[in-house]
């Protein structure tokens, strides 16, 4: 078996009496989509955050590619090959598709600093943006203010935006939140293909999205892990069936 | 061409045009006024970099174009009464050259927009804009006790410092020096708005949390945006004091940093030549309204309000339209 690319071992974390994470322990393999499902307020975004190094756990530890990162900042994880999605668009609204895309791949490629050249005209950040929006099909919109966007393109361009890092792993926190059925279809397959390029922890709701894509489930209830397995074990897991799925599920 | 590029290169040809004419018709106060409107704009132009470009709400460039105007002060005092500036442990004597004077209020507003910037910039909002203000009060108050270099009463330079192959004397040349250094400030912040680093400030600006996300530190941005918009302000505070042959706390008083702000909002925020058209209405009502009224700052206040509420983009905004950011 290969090592994990990401593992989280054992964290928790508080706020105020609420516990958001309780001695939480998963990894996500090489190659694989790792879903993680819980109900709503369970503390999914939580521990997302404390991944993707805006939150610092309590206690435990976080490791990404055989490193020891819970004491970095986001902006070390990001430049690691952490790539993230975020539940609500985070988008520079005011620029266009094309601005938003490119700004990945220059931050990716430590080329902030450059105070002449019209970034616009950069050949390789060119490059590298415009194939991302290419792949999740946002082409033909570009040149379009990210306001002018429907939602669905927007959570569109939050992928593409992440794709530009070139991550080494991906976490996507409800990507196809507000999608329609068609939306979440397209983004469904979309997903399948990018799990070659780099495996993607996997925040969702849409359980036909989740079943269809999970290699393996984690359920978190209440900050806890109460099963991780694949789509068929935790299927037939009474605990799950009891305390998300509901009986008939 | 845009509207505002075509709006942007009448307001350059107008600002030239204008004291040209007054030269051929002999009439030097007219070309103080667009000098002024000119150096002023300047100013702007570097807090627009800070406020349009980052969102860095300073309220305290006053600072930096005082730092630039006593720079100036200083170094033509020592100049003027041949005391060097310091003998030990070298050397430093007092010069009446332009470009030197230039270099020096470059670096020193550099330095003060640096140390004020990176403890300014760990707080935002309304905290930024109280951190801001109190180090131009502070400032403002040290320039006061400062005994050695007239306090309260500022220094008078008795003759405009030179520049190699001009008479800065002639209002008309020194107004083309001014014009030349305003338009490559523009020059800069228009390449500096379209660049990698332009790009990352403005997203920094709407959406700190991805930028960090795809490995770009906001905190450190916004440094380098203030460093340099400190830099451009400090630059127009050394030709305002050369402009009047005088410094003094005035210039680093709070309302000094108000007014750059409202030449911003007058003109437009983040465009590029909103500090220009800024200014120039600034100083036209100054000295249209100034003329009926001590209290014109009320007009100027109904103005801005009616800006605020109607119309985000400034007179830039009205005239040409919703920003385009592209290409
Ligand atoms: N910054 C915070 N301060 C206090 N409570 C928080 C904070 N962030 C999240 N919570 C709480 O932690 C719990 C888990 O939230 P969250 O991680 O957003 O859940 P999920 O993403 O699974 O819906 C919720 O009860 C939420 O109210
Ligand atoms: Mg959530």
């Amino acid at each position: 078996m290969h090592d994990p690319v990401l593992s989280v071992r054992n964290v928790s974390k508080s706020f105020g009496a609420l516990k958001a994470s309780k001695d939480v322990t998963l990894d996500l393999l090489p190659g694989e989509i790792h879903a993680l499902i819980g109900p709503n307020g369970a503390g999914k975004s939580t521990l997302i955050q404390q991944i993707a190094g805006g939150l610092k756990p309590d206690s435990g530890s976080i490791h990404f590619l055989g490193r020891n990162v819970t004491g970095l900042s986001t902006v070390e994880r990001a430049r690691l090959g952490l790539g993230r999605t975020f539940q609500i668009s985070a988008l520079a609204m005011e620029d266009t598709v094309l601005q938003n895309a490119m700004l990945g791949a220059l931050g990716a490629h430590g080329r902030t600093y450059r105070f002449w050249q019209p970034v616009l005209r950069n050949r390789d950040l060119r490059e590298i943006a415009e194939q991302a929006l290419e792949r999740v099909g946002l082409t033909d919109r570009a040149d379009m203010r990210t306001s002018d966007l429907s939602h669905g393109q927007r959570r569109q361009l939050e992928v593409a935006v992440a794709m530009t890092l070139h991550p080494r792993a991906f976490i996507m926190d409800e990507p196809m939140a507000g999608l329609g059925a068609s939306g979440s279809k397209s983004l469904t397959e979309f997903l399948d293909q990018l799990r070659h390029e780099a495996p993607i922890l996997l925040v969702e709701h849409d359980m036909d999205a989740v079943f269809a894509l999970a290699d393996r489930i984690s359920v978190l209830v209440y900050g806890e892990v109460i099963a991780t397995g694949t789509v068929d074990e935790i299927r037939a897991n009474p605990e799950v069936r009891r305390a998300y799925l509901g009986d008939d599920a | 061409m845009t509207r505002e590029a075509t709006f942007n290169g009448f307001v350059s040809l107008a600002l030239l045009l204008f004291p040209l004419w007054a030269w051929w018709a002999d009439e030097p106060f007219m070309i103080t006024l667009a000098t002024k409107v000119a150096i002023l704009g300047l100013a702007g132009v570097g807090l627009n970099i800070a406020l349009g470009l980052g969102g860095l709400v300073s309220l305290g460039h006053a600072a930096f174009f005082g730092i630039g105007g006593y720079a100036m002060g200083i170094l033509a005092s020592h100049a003027q009464s041949y005391a060097p500036l310091m003998e030990w442990p070298f050397l430093i004597e007092g010069t009446k050259s332009m470009p030197i004077i230039w270099i020096v209020a470059l670096i020193a507003s550099a330095v003060a927009a640096l140390l004020i910037g990176a403890l300014s910039l760990r707080t935002s909002g309304v905290y930024f804009i109280m951190i801001t203000l109190a180090f131009g009060q502070m400032l403002y108050y040290f320039a006061i006790s400062w005994s050695a270099y007239g306090g309260e009463d500022g220094l008078s330079i008795y003759v405009r410092n030179g520049f190699p192959g001009m008479n800065t004397l002639d209002p008309i040349q020194f107004f083309i020096i001014a014009y030349v250094l305003l338009m490559i400030a523009i020059l800069f912040a228009s390449r500096l708005a379209r660049s990698a680093f332009g790009l990352a400030l403005n997203a920094a600006r709407q959406t700190p949390v991805r930028a960090e996300t795809v490995g770009i530190v906001p905190y450190r941005l916004q440094l380098v945006a203030f460093t340099l918009s400190g830099a451009i302000t400090g630059l127009a505070g050394a030709l305002f004091a050369d402009l009047n042959r005088f410094v003094s706390p005035t210039m680093l008083s709070w309302q000094t940093s108000g007014e750059i702000m409202v030449f911003l909002i007058l003109g437009g925020t983040a465009r590029l030549f909103g500090p220009v058209v800024g200014a120039a209405v600034f100083i036209i009502l100054e000295e249209i309204l100034g003329d009926f009224s001590d209290y014109w700052h009320i007009h100027l206040g109904v103005l801005l309000l009616l800006i605020v509420l109607f119309a985000r983009g400034g007179i830039i905004g009205l005239v040409a339209g919703e920003e385009k950011r592209h290409a």
